[in-house]
């Protein structure tokens, strides 16, 4: 059976999105949620060290960023810390089974582990002028842009589930990493959260 | 009654344009924005407001502030309504209603109010010492009595309406109260850059500049602090917060503020906003300005209504524009009366001052006189007069001794005593940072001693009282904390001018002596809210209480909602003075949060209803949904339980789909099982050490069951684990036990282990499962895969493929819980829902059914297979569920040393047995205790439990699982388990009740 015919379905898609967007104020809503499509997520783990650093830039174009709670990008490819031997790959859907067996070939050496979790997390973007209110309801990091800024990553509880953080946007735009099973919950507790900024939901 | 009659005719900070009706206790009134109940209550001359706790004598306004003990209202109506408001902090809103509380049947003549004329019979520990006998007596008579009596207010029944949110924020320095000290702290923080936040509990922030009429600059007060505010404003990282109370202060500069967001709006008019919200604030540095409270003193009758605070009296006048009387006795220690009654006679009120001090200052003395103001220098007020209102008060010259009268009493007519007894610095938040509080000799009161956390205090919160000094020392502490936090600026800000102070000292003068001696102390009332007066506290000291904190749970002195701002220092000198010592030896109570009480609402913030606790679902879960499922919590799980077909009860749901799964097919969303993916060069190594069996030569392609011990020996966790490739392990757990064997997986590698090279990711997210049992599963399946080779010789019981299944890439495991011929398939989560409705609609034909976690409790029950958590409670060890085979004597693992206790090898365990009732009909309840012998009552002696129980339809009759002392030694046995007004009989039998040689498993 070729792939096209079956479904696939986020973890969201029993909500309905496209009917809801625009449902919102035309303008001037403080908060914008969108779920994002499905793209290619890789657990690396391993190094660090020179030879994983380097085998890991020879596949994606991007050396692993060794400061903690940072994130580098080169093109589609974003490459997020997670730990002192833990890296997120993100990169488009397409190109997943592709760059998991080159990933695997090129580190096979090593003592690593590198594993296909694209469909382990759904991805909300947040974003408008109160987006950081409302993460700030339900998360206590600090996301000061003094502190937290495009590029920056976190893990942490958000609303009483595991979230995975990455500011994407000065403006402020993040992406929220939220595991599938707790993604319709969390998306509830968004869009109650945003209420009082006036929330649109795009798709 | 809408004539404010003692409302002043020009000034305070209340909006004439803007007038708000309210009403109290069903009288209707109307007051002025800006107004709080209190001020519009007073405008009207309404002074008596509540009823006290114990004698429910005629309380009045007492304070200004959160301080208040008296003047708690039950505010608002319906589902909106909170009890125990404080008078003197809420704002008044249009169509506000109050009522007053414990009273009954009115306010002016109260029931109650007969224990006040009993009083004698109630001392301190009344209650101890009287509801102690008999103590059958205690939930039946006294318990319901006490709580009828006690509590203020009462709780809305209904759900609330309103919107409580909660939000966390960081910030370089807090500051706590937006008093002159504050404001200059906030100041001076805030010019650096730093992350400034500013909370302040009142309306508008100012604290008591707004009741004064301090100059600043040659300027009203509020000039100066219009200004800190437009200079605040201008800066992007300063956030002043009013309405906002920071009410407790933990560990780490963890700080919790509750904004009153809509509390000053009529109910509903909020819109969007929340009512209130909880901020959750950690700071780098805290500054508390939390101002102080005036102490009242102590005489007969001190808690008429009428006598106020001085301070209390002066807001009134200044802020509010209330005249509180018509002729009033300021009363007073020290200095800061003096402004007071300049204030009280400036606005058109007959004052006179009674000084305990022999010699009163002297400048404001003689500004006093000027407005015909005589003062009693040296005088004590010895008892007030008058019921509902202060009448009268009687004042007499103090001997030398200070202990005793000289000369006659006089009696002034009156309708305010307004008293100050000195200040009391806000402490509160200070002791709650675990800060140790030390008594100051000079200034008559506790002071904050050296900080624990990152903190420091400033102005009055610091005992440090002359504006022209809380200004600077507020200034400095910001400077200060700001620069702790890393920000700095050079220059320094100019100090404003302030008109000069200098104070006499105050008189530590605690309690007006009786006015002969010997004569009762229970009218001198210590803490009003909770009616102690001088005589129970040294009751409690002739009793033989030292501690403070003894006397304060005996007497209760300090216990109320208010937490005895007032009252404290109050009765720790009493206490003093009665056992002789120093205030400082008898130390202070714990504050403890929070400073003035919470709602639940916003304590529960939008962590209720659907939002309570997260929901976790299956990719198919709409199916389920669309199908009638009923759920299970499987810890935040929801998991399909069963499928109710029409007019299906539960029991013949669960008996369709059993049937089903063994003569056609059943499929099971197993998805919620947790899945570890292990790699590295020693994760078969690993593993070894963590099961109990090897794993080493488990061959790739295979998969085995596993079970986890802990260092005792006992099973914590079981599941199978396929081995993907040599270095590569996908590791299965319970649904409940996912995470917690993460941790543990990792726990061993990281802190015992580290020299093993493996990684453990969990793919739990990663797949969708479905499980298909029975007869005709291979051939569903064999339609729908590609790519491999499903047959039981390629694809045998215990070993896993790979190839697709309706066009998904899928593993496919051939692993069983039911006991039947079962294919786990696992596809990637999204593909997860397509999966089910292609395996659904392709084994119509086979009368696929889709089965529930009862269903599959009660087909592995039919095979004996444990479930841990269920069958297993942290007390049994693997060869007590008769796996004993599965423990290694090759290798070490976590427990062995424990398994190898005498203990664990007692030949009279609880082993793993099955139980048939006599009457296959029975099903015995789970947790039914087996015992050696039945006697007409317990305790009998018990030598075993049911764990599992169930009715199988696949085999007509009840089966049961149960731990039984030396179980395996008894199969054959019969046993009885009594129940409430019944015995069961069952025959113990092996556990395992259907396919013992497990044929129809491996076919």
């Amino acid at each position: 059976m070729p792939a096209s015919e079956y479904l696939r379905q986020s973890a969201l898609a029993a909500l309905g999105l496209a009917a809801k967007a625009g449902a919102g104020p035309a303008r001037g809503a403080g908060v914008i949620l969108r779920e994002c499509a499905p793209r290619a997520q890789l657990c690396l783990r391993g190094g660090p060290g020179a030879d994983f650093e380097k085998a890991v830039e020879g596949v994606l174009g991007v050396r692993p960023p060794l400061e903690s709670g940072m994130s580098a990008r080169n093109g589609d490819r974003t490459l997020l810390w997670l730990g002192p031997d833990e890296w997120l790959a993100v990169l488009p859907d397409e190109r997943s089974e592709e760059v998991l067996s080159r990933l695997r070939d090129a580190l096979a050496p090593l003592h690593v582990a590198v594993v296909d979790v694209s469909h382990s997390r759904a991805v909300v973007e947040l974003s408008g002028a109160h987006a950081r209110s409302v993460l700030q309801k339900g998360c206590h990091l600090d996301l000061h842009p003094s502190r937290f800024r495009a590029g920056s990553v976190a893990q942490s509880k958000f609303a009483r589930c595991h979230v995975l953080l990455h500011q994407t946007d000065d403006a402020p735009a993040y992406d929220l990493y939220i595991q599938r099973s707790f993604a319709r919950y969390l998306w509830s507790w968004l869009e109650d959260a945003a209420a009082e900024f006036g929330v649109t939901v795009e798709v | 009654m809408n004539e404010q009659r003692f409302r002043l005719f020009a000034g305070g900070r209340i909006d004439r344009e803007r007038a708000v009706r309210f009403d109290f206790d069903g009288e209707r009134y109307t007051g002025f924005a800006g107004d709080t109940v209190a001020s519009a209550l007073l405008a009207h001359g309404v002074h008596l407001v509540g009823r006290s706790f114990k004698y429910h004598r005629p309380r009045g306004i007492l304070s200004a502030g959160a301080e208040e003990p008296n003047a708690l209202l039950q505010v608002g109506r319906g589902a909106y309504t909170l009890p125990n408001q404080r008078a003197t902090q809420v704002e008044l809103y249009a169509g506000l209603s109050a009522t007053s509380q414990n009273r009954w049947p009115s306010l002016r003549f109260d029931a109650g109010a007969v224990s006040s004329l009993l009083s004698p019979l109630f001392p301190a520990g009344f209650y101890y010492k009287t509801f102690m006998w008999p103590p059958s007596f205690w939930l039946r008579h006294y318990e319901p009595l006490i709580r009828r009596a006690a509590g203020l207010g009462r709780s809305p029944t209904e759900p609330d309406p309103d919107r409580y949110e909660k939000m966390h924020v960081h910030c370089d320095v807090l500051v706590v109260g937006a008093g002159a000290a504050g404001l200059a702290a906030a100041l001076s923080a805030g010019r650096t850059g730093a992350r400034v936040m500013l909370a302040d509990e009142q309306s508008e922030p100012g604290g008591w500049l707004l009741g004064s009429k301090t100059a600043i600059d040659d300027a009203p007060a509020v000039e100066w602090i219009a200004s800190a505010l437009e200079d605040l404003r201008s800066m992007p990282e300063v956030r002043v917060l009013p309405r906002t109370t920071v009410t407790g202060y933990y560990d780490h500069n963890y700080l919790v503020a509750l904004e009153r967001v809509g509390d000053h709006l009529p109910p509903g008019t909020g819109g969007a906003r929340p009512r209130q919200r909880l901020w959750k604030i950690r700071a780098r540095q805290v500054v508390l300005a939390t101002g102080a409270h005036e102490r009242p003193l102590v005489f007969r009758n001190n808690d008429r209504p009428g006598i106020m605070l001085a301070g209390a009296a002066r807001q009134y006048v200044n802020r509010y524009a209330v005249r509180p009387g018509e002729s009033a006795v300021v009363v007073t220690n020290n200095d800061s009366a003096y402004p007071a009654a300049i204030d009280l006679s400036d606005c058109g009120m007959q004052v006179h001052i009674v000084d305990v001090r022999s010699r009163p200052p002297e400048a404001m003395a003689a500004a006093a006189r000027q407005r015909s103001i005589e003062i009693f220098a040296g005088h004590a007020l010895v008892a007030a007069h008058g019921h509902a209102r202060v009448r009268e008060v009687t004042l007499a010259s103090l001997d030398a001794a200070r202990t005793g009268y000289t000369g006659t009493p006089r009696r002034l007519s009156c309708d305010l005593v307004a008293m100050s007894g000195g200040l009391n610095p806000a402490v509160h938040l200070f002791s709650q940072s675990r800060g140790r509080i030390v008594y100051s000799p000079e200034r008559g009161c506790f002071v904050p001693g050296e900080s624990v956390q990152a903190e420091r205090s400033a102005g009055a919160a610091n005992g440090t009282f002359p504006l022209a000094y809380c200004l600077s020392e507020g200034r400095e502490a910001g400077k200060a904390a700001a620069a702790a936090a890393g920000f700095r600026k050079r220059g320094g800000l100019r100090s404003p001018k302030v008109e000069g102070e200098r104070e006499q000292p105050a008189e530590a003068w605690w309690i007006s002596p009786p006015s002969r001696a010997g004569a009762p102390l229970n009218k001198h009332f210590v803490d009003f809210q909770n009616d102690v007066s001088a005589a129970d506290i040294a009751l409690a000291a002739r009793e033989g209480y030292r501690s403070v904190e003894h006397v304060k749970r005996y007497t209760t002195t300090g216990m109320g909602t208010d937490q005895g701002k007032t009252s404290n220092t109050n009765a720790i000198a009493i206490i003093s003075q009665t056992l002789g010592v120093d205030p400082s030896q008898v130390g202070v109570t714990t504050f403890r949060p929070p400073y003035t009480p919470l709602t639940f609402g916003a304590l529960a913030g939008r962590d209720i209803g659907e939002l309570a606790d997260p929901v976790r679902t299956t990719p198919m879960h709409d199916w389920h949904l669309a199908h009638g499922a009923a759920f299970e919590d499987v810890g935040q799980w929801k998991r399909p339980w069963y499928y109710p077909a029409a007019g299906e009860s539960m029991q013949d749901a669960v008996d369709r789909e059993c049937l089903a799964a063994r003569n056609a097919i059943g499929i099971l969303d197993a998805t919620t099982l947790g899945k570890i993916d292990i790699q590295g060069a020693d994760a078969a190594e690993f593993l070894d050490r963590i099961y109990t069996n090897g794993f080493r030569k488990l061959a790739p392609g295979r998969c085995r069951y596993g079970l986890m011990c802990g260092e005792d020996g006992m099973v914590f966790d079981d599941g199978v684990t396929a081995r993907l490739a040599d270095r590569h392990f996908l590791m299965s757990t319970t649904t409940g036990g996912a995470a917690r064997v993460l941790a543990w997986l990792e726990e061993w590698s990281q802190t015992e282990w580290p020299e093993l090279e493996v990684y453990f990711n969990s793919v739990t997210e990663q797949y969708a499962v479905a499980s298909i049992s029975g007869p005709f599963a291979r051939a569903l399946l064999e339609e729908l895969a590609t790519g491999i080779d499903l047959g039981p010789e390629a694809l045998p019981f215990m070993s896993w493929g790979e190839g697709r299944v309706a066009g998904i890439p899928a593993r496919i495991v051939r692993v069983s819980f039911t006991g039947e011929s079962s294919f786990e398939i696992n596809v990637p989560s999204d593909y997860g829902l397509y999966l089910w409705t292609t395996l659904m609609r392709a084994g119509a034909r086979y009368g696929i059914t889709p089965f529930g976690t009862e269903a599959m409790h009660v087909l592995r029950a039919e095979k004996g297979f444990i479930i841990a958590g269920q069958d297993t409670d942290g007390t049994v060890t693997p060869d007590d569920l008769g796996l004993g085979r599965m423990v290694s004597r090759h290798k070490d693992f976590i427990g062995k040393r424990s398994l190898a206790r005498p203990d664990c090898r007692r030949a009279d365990r609880k082993q793993l047995v099955g139980l048939l009732t006599e009457d296959p009909q029975t099903v015995l309840p789970e947790g039914a205790q087996i015992v050696d012998r039945v006697l007409p009552r317990p305790p009998m002696k018990m030598i075993g439990h049911v764990t599992s129980s169930y009715f199988s339809a696949n085999l007509g009759r009840s089966i049961a699982l149960a731990l039984l002392r030396g179980g395996r030694e008894r199969h054959g046995e019969r046993v009885v388990l009594p129940l409430p007004k019944r015995r069961v009989a069952a025959t113990v039998t092996a556990p395992v009740f259907y396919d013992e040689q497990g044929e129809r498993l491996r076919a």
